[in-house]
């Protein structure tokens, strides 16, 4: 069947491509249930420890300051930001506002840079002190 | 359609209409998140210590602990709710589902449960710091 390439296609759900509106909406729920699972075990472990006493929370800290400790709080602290940062975009959409194409595709990246901006003005400081306090 | 027992009567009836209550608790919490968390995350990093007797100290002033309780609850509520629609997202058999949403309950409440004891405990002096 012949068809004119320049007519619009009726949406197809095989025919798509990746946009930040997309990346967006699935790092907030990688991140929700990412944060859901490691910090909610993790906030658990720590207060049960330090209501333990002082030996079950040395042994929190030992993990907690690993470098696998560092590692996973590094990655929380992003994840807390772009989920928080999407949120507020939703904010915004569940008042009905920001849906026009740029407008809706600059809020969509402006969270992920936001977080990364974020996560690295937090611990830029942190890991420079503790690579300068380790020399 | 059944006449008996009640199942029987909305069995296909469709959903019980508890998705608004569901989308406005996920706000409500969310909001309380943003608040609650924003200020625990950025107290963590502003504690001078990490200590056992420090963070035993911090826990038990009351200005630190009711908020760490309240954000506990609004915590593991929003994230049994989004969890939840993961769940019936990506998970397609009914029973897997039933069951996947079973364990999510008692992981958010047996979690809250010993997070906030654990508070408790420590901020009525449980904990010899």
């Amino acid at each position: 069947m012949s068809r004119n390439p320049g007519r619009p296609l009726s949406p197809h759900l095989t025919i798509w491509k990746w946009g930040p509106h997309m990346v967006v909406s699935i790092l907030h729920r990688a991140t929700g249930a990412g944060m859901a699972i490691a910090a909610g075990l993790g906030f658990i472990w720590w207060l049960v420890a330090a209501a333990s006493g002082p030996e079950a929370y040395a042994t929190f800290l030992m993990v907690a300051t690993s470098w696998f400790g560092y590692l996973l709080a590094i990655g929380l602290t992003w994840a807390f930001f772009q989920h928080m940062f999407s949120a507020l975009r939703h904010f915004v959409m569940d008042v009905g506002a920001g849906y026009e194409l740029k407008t809706n595709k600059m809020g969509a990246v402006a969270t992920m840079i936001g977080a990364v901006v974020v996560t690295l003005a937090i611990w830029g400081p942190i890991l420079f002190r503790l690579a300068g306090g380790a020399k | 359609m059944g006449s008996g027992t009640g199942i029987g009567r909305v069995r296909g009836l469709g959903s019980a209409r508890h998705g608004s209550m569901h989308w406005w608790r996920q706000r409500v919490t969310a909001v309380g998140n943003l608040l609650l968390a924003t200020w625990f995350v950025v107290s963590l990093f502003r504690l001078p210590s990490y200590e056992h007797a420090a963070i035993v100290q911090w826990i038990g002033s009351p200005i630190v602990a009711v908020p760490l309780i309240l954000m506990t609850i609004s915590v593991f509520y929003h994230l049994r709710l989004g969890l939840q629609v993961i769940m019936e997202d990506y998970v397609h058999e009914e029973a897997g589902k039933v069951i996947f949403v079973l364990l999510l309950n008692f992981y958010a409440i047996a979690g809250a449960a010993l997070a906030i004891f654990s508070i408790l405990k420590i901020a009525f002096g449980g904990v010899p710091a």
